[in-house]
């Protein structure tokens, strides 16, 4: 740490950092727009202009970009300095000559970081009496609108897209005042991450575009701390509610995961919260038909099922620990069953325990990021777990980082930085069937099946550690390339490895663990990171249901429960069928009527994620609690008070305990050792602040006496919530929260979401206080042992292909798929075959043929995947009726007559 | 050696008809003599002559050579490979120096571009030339496929067992990449943005190697001092910047033209004998003794010597040393909107000084112009240029863009105020 002086007061400082970084570290008020803590400085809109001294005889000074300023030593510093305020001043009033006036109709307006920077310096009048620039704007897809006549040139967004992101559809065009953000035609962002336009533009050139569709000012909205539910990353977000709608999703910082970006599935995947398919009252089915049904009508059927025989439930990975948990107390553990497919069971299961037993701990995404090497087996990472995919391109940034700190060029200096790079990549290696999104930063790429893919992370961890098993009859090729990779992660200092369950692969997922343990044995401390498919799969898992297959083969039940589950997603629609059909009284509690749903006798309606509270672990085994945004009309609530409602009925002693969420969590402390940790994923709802709950609406939240006006003139108590610390109301605690109970960045001043420098302990550093979640899966032993089951080489088999899951970031989700915005960027359904393949079946893009695995089949066009390796085929998850098939598998590919 | 060629070194061989000099006859008057010399010398050796020659850069900054020569890394250990560019980009509104000696000699660049190669042990160079110089272009072009017909350029030069491989880049043509770091980018293929410094190019240049981009009119002297040495360079300047100078003269005198000349040299000598003076029945109102990009002088100073350090001293910059001369008959608020609208054209548009200040006070001008100013404006376009002076910007374009205009409202601050108060341009209907 350093000491620098900023207008005469001595600060301790991050030498590392620059000075902007330092400043606002400290809580100062200092203008930017073209520096972003993820995006580092280049010195172009010279808003940050500070004074610095050569000592302290020095009255002149000069000025200064303080974010192009290294810190140095007893540096004395001036923002208070009249020189610099009039040229800061000066630099917005340039900033602002063409800008319109139209903030009252911008949706930046409330929010707006070129707002507040005015504010901040003080322009208010425009000299500029000229004609202002214009131009034409873009359509940009579904995402996001495009206004440039807005723009302040601050070359922001190109920097994140291209530089940061890796995008390739968008670029800065024309000179002088009249520079262009745009792509070279209309038509949607290519890139997986472009909604962080939204944020990362300081004012409103880019917002976003369903927002716009039920608009409604940041001041406005009810927010909650809340994490995405749309992966198994367990991003944090804070979703935004007005009129019992949800209105939007933005960024909540958590530096240990998601830092400053959300991809854009989590961003816009919300709005199947406002869908028509939402379940919104208990549904019984009269007849042929699901008809609607009075609460009690349907918990009385529910509770009579347990005096008439076994009742089994079916648990979700996309419920809450908690909502599986009472139902796993309801129902009893033996009869508690993994909504997952037997083999994902399996995979997770081991994932769980390779995390458990070491001795690689799990990596974070900031520890994906800050990594100097990595190595993806058998994970189409921006597909699977798309915010991750961002995290590995920056990791492959590590070695430039590195060696230009050697030659005195600063981390922050972006451009500098990336000059001395010239594209040159830090050892990323990526082992999949088919081409990936990461592929262009990758050092190298293997094509492979499943069994090879397997076998090159165990040649991997053969060639660092003799003791790892050796793959049998390894090709020379084979051979050659693991001594690349593990040559290249021995001479890492941070070496991470990627895998996950997308292949349906136990042998990728061991072989992974190999080459994490194989590193710690070479004394490297190897990370290792886990995809997982669902946003509480780990937290499902570790309540230790038991496998699916066993309730298809059960007989003589009296009902099942299933959990927010769509069992069609987890086995074949004739498996599920004749389930159904033969499982007595079938309830379902889900947010919308899925097909499962609507072959149900009962239907209760769930609370979404942002209707309810609840914990989540992600695949990080971190233990995230997410928290109701707004009470939701009619008869929705938390799955686990539905089930509550049901044990209470039956008189069960610990229905009376679960009032609150809190005692749920107690009882689950109480009962599953490894979930002990989740009651400190956030403070109880006795939290109080000098006796106040923390407010989920803004102090501007406008329209409380006459929002519900034309209902009835009292204004309504606001409702209790006994789950949290936190008040469905504008007034409460008038300081900043520990962070688990963040509802949304703003201090006086800072109205944009670029208010998080003030939560945070340092510029991108951790959160005060620390960032939210806490990790469950530590390695807890040191013992080191490898399995020693590495497969036979991929075969290919006349006349068969081998079914593997293919996912999409768009459309493989099940929530998302049903957010309008999603659902049209989502491909068509399709089935993936090697060209070579394809000519032999004398089939092209987009004949149909027949898929058949087993008694199931489906018609699929063909789609032709250059790099995919022939003997294998490709299923898009969740967009055919192949979603539910067990793979991977072996099927046949027939052309249709 | 004639006495010419050791009065005037650079422009001696340039033939009166117009056609360039061959490589026979570049040869034939001593040429490449001086690169085989250096071949034999130790590249520090090269650096330190250079240094005590006193050479400043003669694109405009006037940075010593030699010195920004020892900046760059060399030795085994030093990142590979090095460049060395020529900035052959001459797009500065009234410059037209580097042309003459481009279109006259190229093969005296070439050789000049040979010995600082080996000087910075650079293996790969690049002729940076400006688009339209398209006669040029075909000369460098002829220029490069004699030398390396015989060995002078690509690998092994002159049995030396090093390589120099040089490349001609047309510029796709903008001001811009005339700046070092913008000409960077623009080779690379990017927009031709200025790059942060530090860190420098030296260390950080072309494809993030190290690299030394350097002026035409420099280069070209190189190979005279590793001939003659550096004494005999110092005693060609009248002042303490070495060597010679082309100085040029563009605007309403009798004849416009481009010397080369002892450094330092004065206003008078060059305006007077070289150009003839004022056309007749026109006064001198004030001149850009650099380019377009530096002060207004004006009569008082016409017995400044023509150097970095006294030009400097009378308020303005040698910048490229070929004046632009402003008479009486021509309107000085035109002129200079002329100039503002040029830069605000040029501007990269990257930092925000430069795109909305520029823009800003072309369009004062435009109006003052045409008679729809107002005297507020006058301070609005003080205001303007001092955002824009040097170090508020991201590099030279905007405060060499501020120069004229802030000078032009000093000195022909009546004229501006004229305008004003008759709403019109005074000088429309007087001709």
């Amino acid at each position: 740490m350093t000491i620098i002086y900023v207008d005469g007061r001595p600060y301790e400082v991050n030498p590392e950092q620059n000075l902007l970084e330092a400043c606002l570290g400290h809580g100062l008020d200092l203008p930017y727009f073209c520096w972003h803590p993820a995006l580092g400085s280049v010195g172009a809109c010279r808003q940050c202009a500070v004074k610095v001294f050569r000592d302290e005889n020095d009255t002149r000074g000069r000025l200064v970009m303080s974010c192009m300023t290294p810190i140095t030593e007893g540096m004395r510093v001036s923002i208070a300095d009249p020189e610099a305020r009039q040229f800061r001043a000066g630099i917005i009033e340039g900033l602002m000559m063409s800008h319109p006036h139209d903030c009252p109709v911008c949706d930046e307006g409330g929010e707006c970081h070129l707002q507040d920077m005015t504010v901040m310096t003080g322009h208010n009048y425009r000299r500029y009496s000229f004609r202002k620039r214009t131009f034409r704007n873009q359509y940009l897809g579904p995402l996001l609108n495009h206004e440039m006549n807005r723009c302040i040139q601050c070359y922001r967004c190109v920097r994140y897209y291209t530089e940061y992101a890796g995008g390739k559809d968008f670029a800065v065009l024309k000179l002088r005042n009249l520079v262009f953000f745009g792509r070279f035609q209309d038509g949607p962002f290519e890139n997986e991450f472009a909604g962080n336009l939204v944020e990362v533009c300081p004012t409103g050139v880019f917002t976003d575009r369903t927002l716009k569709q039920h608009y409604t000012r940041k001041w406005d909205l009810m927010m909650a701390p809340s994490v995405c539910v749309h992966c198994a990353v367990g991003c944090n977000i804070s979703p935004g509610e007005r009129y019992g709608m949800l209105r939007r999703i933005v960024n909540r910082y958590n530096g240990e995961v998601n830092g400053y970006f959300l991809c854009d599935r989590g961003r816009f995947g919300y709005e199947f919260v406002n869908s028509p398919q939402r379940v919104r009252t208990p549904l019984v089915r009269d007849g042929a038909g699901l008809a609607a049904a009075s609460r009690s009508a349907a918990l009385d059927r529910l509770a009579a099922l347990f005096t008439s025989g076994r009742v089994i439930g079916i648990g979700s990975p996309r419920a809450s620990v908690e909502a599986n948990f009472v139902l796993r107390s309801l129902v009893g553990p033996e009869n508690f069953f993994a909504g997952l497919a037997d083999g994902e069971l399996v995979l997770v299961r081991e994932v769980l325990s390779i995390l458990q037993r070491g001795p690689a701990p799990v990596a974070s995404l900031r520890e994906i990021e800050t990594a100097d090497a990595a190595l993806v087996l058998g994970e189409d990472v921006t597909n699977a777990a798309p915010r991750m995919a961002l995290s590995l391109r920056q990791t492959v940034r590590q070695v430039i980082f590195a060696r230009a700190k050697k030659l005195g060029i600063p981390a922050w200096q972006d451009h500098a930085v990336r000059e001395l790079a010239q594209g040159e990549h830090g050892p990323l290696f990526i082992a999949t069937p088919a081409a990936t999104r990461l592929d262009d930063v990758a050092t190298e790429t293997y094509r492979a099946a499943p069994e090879d893919i397997a076998r090159l992370g165990f040649a991997v961890a053969h060639a660092l550690d003799p003791e790892a098993p050796a793959v049998p009859e390894a090709e020379a090729d084979l051979q050659e390339r693991a001594g690349r990779i593990a040559a290249a992660l021995l001479a890492a200092e941070r070496p991470v490895i990627v895998s996950g369950t997308s292949l349906g692969s136990l042998a990728v997922v061991r072989a992974a663990a190999a080459v994490a343990t194989a590193l710690h044995r070479r004394g490297r401390p190897a990370r290792i990171a886990f995809v997982l498919q669902e946003v509480n799969t780990a937290g499902l898992a570790l309540l230790e249901p038991r496998p699916l297959s066993e309730v298809f083969a059960a007989d003589g039940l009296a009902g099942v429960l299933v959990l927010e589950n769509d069992l069609f997603r987890r086995a074949p629609a004739e498996v599920v069928e004749r389930f159904l059909a033969g499982a007595g009284t079938v309830a379902v509690l889900d947010t919308l009527l899925t097909p499962t749903a609507e072959r149900a006798a009962v239907v209760l309606p769930a609370a979404s994620f942002a209707e309810g509270d609840g914990t989540f672990v992600s695949s990080e085994g971190r233990a995230q609690r997410y928290f109701q945004v707004f009470v939701p009309q009619g008869d929705i609530q938390e799955s686990w008070r539905w089930l509550r409602d049901v044990a209470a009925l039956l008189a069960r002693p610990e229905a009376l305990r679960w009032n609150a969420l809190d005692d749920v969590i107690d009882s689950v402390v109480g009962s599953v050792p490894v979930l002990a940790g989740i009651r400190r994923a956030a403070p109880p709802a006795s939290f109080r602040i000098a006796g106040a709950k923390v407010p989920r609406q803004p102090h501007r939240y406008s329209g409380r006496t006459a929002m519900l006006a034309h209902i009835t003139v009292h204004e309504p108590k606001p409702p209790d919530d006994p789950d949290s610390a936190l008040a469905f109301s504008m007034e409460g605690a008038s300081v900043p929260p520990p962070p688990p109970l963040l509802p949304f960045f703003w201090t006086p001043g800072w109205n944009s979401i670029q208010s998080v420098n003030k939560f945070q302990q340092e510029i991108a550093g951790p959160l005060r206080a620390g960032d939210p979640g806490v990790r469950l899966l530590e390695p807890t032993g040191s013992a080191v042992s490898y399995h020693d089951s590495v497969p036979a080489a991929f075969r290919p088999r006349p006349g068969q292909f081998l079914l593997l899951r293919q996912f999409h970031i768009f459309g493989s989700e099940e929530l998302s798929a049903a957010a309008p915005a999603i659902a049209e960027l989502a491909p068509k359904p399709y089935v993936g075959l090697a060209p070579a393949d394809a000519a032999a079946l004398g089939v092209g893009e987009g004949t149909e043929v027949r898929v058949r695995l087993h008694q199931s089949s489906c018609r699929l066009p063909v789609r032709l995947f250059a790099e995919l390796k022939p003997g294998l085929a490709l299923l898009p998850h969740g967009l055919t009726p192949a979603t539910g098939w067990a793979l991977p598998d072996w099927g046949v590919i027939e052309r249709e007559p | 050696m004639s006495e010419l060629a050791m009065e005037r070194p650079l422009t001696a061989r340039i033939r009166p008809d117009g056609e360039m000099v061959g490589i026979e006859d570049y040869e034939r008057a001593g040429g490449y003599q001086a690169a085989r010399q250096a071949m034999q010398m130790e590249p520090r050796a090269i650096v330190e002559e250079v240094k005590k020659s006193n050479l400043r850069g003669r694109g405009g900054a006037g940075f010593p050579t030699g010195l920004k020569w020892s900046f760059v890394p060399v030795g085994p250990e030093a990142p590979r490979p090095k460049y060395l560019v020529a900035n052959a980009d001459e797009m500065e509104p009234g410059t037209f120096k580097d042309r003459l000696l481009l279109e006259g000699d190229p093969h005296q660049l070439i050789e000049g571009m040979i010995i600082a190669a080996r000087a910075i042990e650079a293996e790969r160079g690049y002729i940076f030339l400006r688009g339209e110089y398209t006669l040029a272009a075909r000369r460098i072009a002829r220029a490069l496929a004699e030398a390396e017909a015989r060995g002078y350029l690509g690998r092994n030069i002159f049995g030396s067992g090093t390589d120099f491989h040089l490349r001609l880049h047309i510029s796709a043509g903008r001001y811009m990449c005339g700046e070092e770091t913008g000409l960077l980018n623009a080779l690379e293929g990017k927009r031709a943005n200025p790059r942060a410094k530090p860190p420098y190019p030296q260390v950080s240049g072309l494809f993030g190697k190290p690299t030394i981009v350097q002026n035409v009119e420099t280069l070209c002297n190189i190979p005279h001092i590793v001939r003659h040495g550096a004494d005999w360079f110092r005693g060609l300047s009248r002042t303490a910047d070495g060597g010679t100078k082309l100085y040029g003269v563009s605007g309403r005198v009798r004849r416009p033209g481009c010397w080369e000349l002892p450094m330092g040299t004065t206003i008078r000598e060059i305006l007077e004998e070289h150009a003839g003076g004022m056309r007749d029945g026109l006064r001198l109102r004030g001149l850009l003794p650099g380019g377009a990009s530096t002060d207004f002088l004006t009569e008082q100073h016409l017995d400044v010597p023509m150097d970095f350090n006294e030009v400097a001293r009378a308020g303005s910059r040698l910048g490229t040393g070929t004046m632009i001369v402003l008479d009486d008959r021509t309107c000085p608020v035109g002129m200079v909107l002329n100039l503002t609208h040029f830069f605000a054209q040029e501007s990269c548009g990257w930092c925000t000084p430069c795109w909305s200040g520029l823009s800003w006070a072309e369009q004062i001008l435009a109006a003052i112009e045409s008679g729809d100013g107002h005297l507020e404006d006058l301070e609005r376009l003080e205001h303007i240029c001092r955002m824009v002076a040097p170090g508020n910007t991201f590099c030279a374009l905007a405060p060499g863009a501020a120069e004229p205009l802030q000078s032009a409202l000093k000195y022909f601050r009546e004229d501006f105020e004229r305008h004003i108060r008759e709403r019109r341009c005074p000088w429309r209907n007087a001709q």
